[in-house]
């Protein structure tokens, strides 16, 4: 079980609110990704529920049970950090059979837990080793180890792949939605990479300035974002966000197109000239320059022979525009 | 061209350093070597590397004088027991700084650094008289006491910086996993910190035992230390180079071995903090 409830959860440091007030509901076997930009408070949630930080005011429920002056260890929760945090002075399997020991588990049965946890992440062979021995993604996977062997209600994951490099994070990333299908125990995920959100998540918490922006499906999110924050964080390139005499003629403050829901015309609406062209095979980007609007991306499939200069026309998908008032909310 | 140059300048700068190195090794390297000469030979050229006879005689001497092992024993006593004691009180300290440091912390550690910049000699006097008055003087209390104080600062400071390099999200790792403040401080704060607080102990064991002001000025026979051991052979009645050279040599060796044995430690709680 891993049931957490959160209610009207305040955070402050001296005079200033981290996270003024937060209510979110994560049902057993969920995996949730806190995401958005660096300082909007996601990782202090992460630690809030944790019971790393006291939270300021509000309630932490796990499993139905107030959990809000607990300590760390009796959460019944395990966390990977973004520095792995492992302990350098033990070997790997020191570092996985940890959490069995203080639990005072018989070591018998903890040398099984860890054999099996080892055999899961591919670690066999390196349970002699210690952590400096090993690479960041062997570091990532002790850690993960560490986590698992508990068998914990709720995994707690704070920017877990950050510090590897890019082919390694979309291998782990997808060894880590393999556990949670394994396991199917709840897991919430910290991060700013939109991408890892929209790929690992059955439910994304979008937060900014320490409030909830959104809850959603990845999908959801994609197609019908609540506001333009939302709109402009979620997608890969950005959303073009249009303010001005364009977005008046759709009764709207702004209004938002995405790259890839643009077509090329001649006789578009908006004509303009290619200010950038990034060729990447499958896509090709197009920075276009058009008079009396922001710069827009577009994403055109395969590909494209445009270079810098050569003048186009766009047509937006009418279907898929979104409409924000002067509040930046969505009118649909 | 450039890899030359390279060369030239790397044999330079090494023989420059092994130029100072020798500077630095010199008046030690001239004291065992006078404390092997004849009394003669030493007065008569004390410059001289090298002499005409090799003799024990003036350690003979000085250990007929005075007993070494007595002075030995006072220079252990407080030298250690100063030691353990200022780290009895640097430990929690500078956990409480490194760990959870409230708003003074910063001016607490200057502050405490800025007493070491002040001469030892502008408080003599009242150091003198509060020792008269407790009782104090020419007793081992009261130099443990004392130079546990004078230590003190560089006891905290220097474990100070080594906690600091523990990074905090090890320890919360630790309450995840379910430790106790007594599992976290037994199992993952003490193993990651033995090598610092070992290197504060070496390096505060060398200091207190090299000592030289207040251990002379506030002891007279009782708990004298190999430091007033050293001094009594420069007095009134004249120099003896070869005896003052052996009782100096019997004085610094113990450290010297210490330090021999303990360099690798000692250099790694000097430089930490300078390189990650």
């Amino acid at each position: 079980m891993g049931k957490i409830t959160l209610k009207s959860v305040r955070k402050s440091f001296g005079e200033v609110d981290v996270i003024p007030s937060i209510d979110l509901s994560i049902e057993d076997g969920e995996f949730v990704v806190f995401v958005g930009p660096s300082g909007c408070g996601k990782s202090t949630l992460l630690r809030l529920i944790a019971g790393l930080e006291d939270t300021t005011s509000g309630s932490i429920a796990i499993d139905g049970q107030d959990a809000t002056d607990l300590p760390p260890a009796k959460r019944g929760l395990a966390m990977v950090f973004q520095s792995y945090a492992l302990y350098p002075h033990m070997s790997v399997k020191k570092n996985i059979m940890f959490p069995l020991k203080m639990a005072g588990m018989d070591s018998a049965a903890a040398e099984a837990r860890v054999a099996n946890a080892a055999k899961i992440l591919n670690l066999t062979n390196y349970l002699d080793r210690k952590p400096g021995q090993l690479s960041g993604g062997q570091r990532q996977r002790v850690a993960i180890g560490r986590a698992i062997v508990r068998e914990p209600s709720a995994f707690l994951f704070d920017e877990p792949l950050s510090n590897l490099d890019a082919a390694l994070r979309v291998n782990m990333r997808q060894e880590i939605s393999e556990l949670h299908q394994t396991l199917k125990t709840t897991m919430i995920y910290v991060t700013h990479d939109q991408v890892e959100a929209m790929t690992m998540a059955d439910k994304i918490v979008v937060l900014n300035a320490g409030r909830i922006e959104q809850v959603g499906s990845p999908l959801d999110l994609y197609r019908s974002p609540a506001n333009t924050f939302v709109a402009g964080f979620i997608g890969s390139p950005k959303m073009n966000l249009i303010t001005g005499a364009e977005a008046a003629k759709h009764n709207a403050a702004t209004i938002g197109i995405r790259p890839e829901h643009l077509d090329i015309t001649a006789d578009g609406p908006w004509q303009g000239v290619v200010g950038l062209s990034e060729h990447l095979g499958s896509d090709t980007f197009l920075k276009v320059a058009i008079p009396g609007m922001e710069p827009i991306t577009v994403r055109a499939g395969g590909e494209l022979n445009l270079r810098h200069g050569d003048k186009i026309g766009l047509a937006p998908q009418a279907s898929k525009l979104h409409r924000f008032g002067a509040d930046g909310k969505n009118f649909a | 061209m450039a890899r030359k140059t390279t060369q030239t300048r790397k044999a330079f700068v090494t023989a420059i350093a092994w130029i100072i190195g020798f500077l630095i090794f010199f008046p030690i390297l001239w004291t065992i070597l006078m404390s092997f000469k004849s009394e003669g030979d030493a007065i008569k050229a004390p410059f001289a590397m090298l002499s005409s006879a090799w003799t024990l005689e003036s350690y003979g001497e000085v250990q007929e004088r005075s007993n070494y092992l007595r002075f030995f024993m006072n220079s252990v006593i407080i030298s250690l027991g100063s030691t353990v004691l200022a780290l009895v009180i640097a430990i929690p300290a500078a956990w409480s700084m490194a760990f959870v440091p409230g708003k003074r912390t910063k001016d607490l550690l200057m502050w405490m650094l800025s007493t070491k910049m002040m001469p030892a000699v502008g408080v003599l006097v009242p150091m003198y008289l509060m020792f008269r008055d407790f009782g104090l003087l020419d007793t081992r209390t009261g130099l443990v006491t004392i130079l546990t104080l004078i230590n003190l600062p560089i006891v905290v400071w220097m474990l100070y910086t080594y906690f600091k390099e523990i990074p905090g999200e090890i320890l919360e790792a630790a309450r995840m996993d379910g430790a106790s403040l007594r599992s976290e401080i037994l199992y993952v704060l003490t193993p990651m910190a033995v090598p610092g607080i070992a290197s504060t102990m070496l390096l505060n064991i060398i200091l207190a035992w090299n000592e030289a002001f207040w251990t002379l000025q506030l002891t007279t026979s009782d708990a004298a230390p190999l430091t007033q051991f050293i001094a009594s052979y420069s007095s009134p009645e004249g120099l003896f180079y070869a005896k003052l050279s052996a009782a100096s040599t019997m004085a610094i060796a113990p450290i010297l071995i210490l330090g021999w044995f303990s360099q690798k430690q000692l250099v790694r709680g000097l430089t930490f903090g300078a390189v990650k």
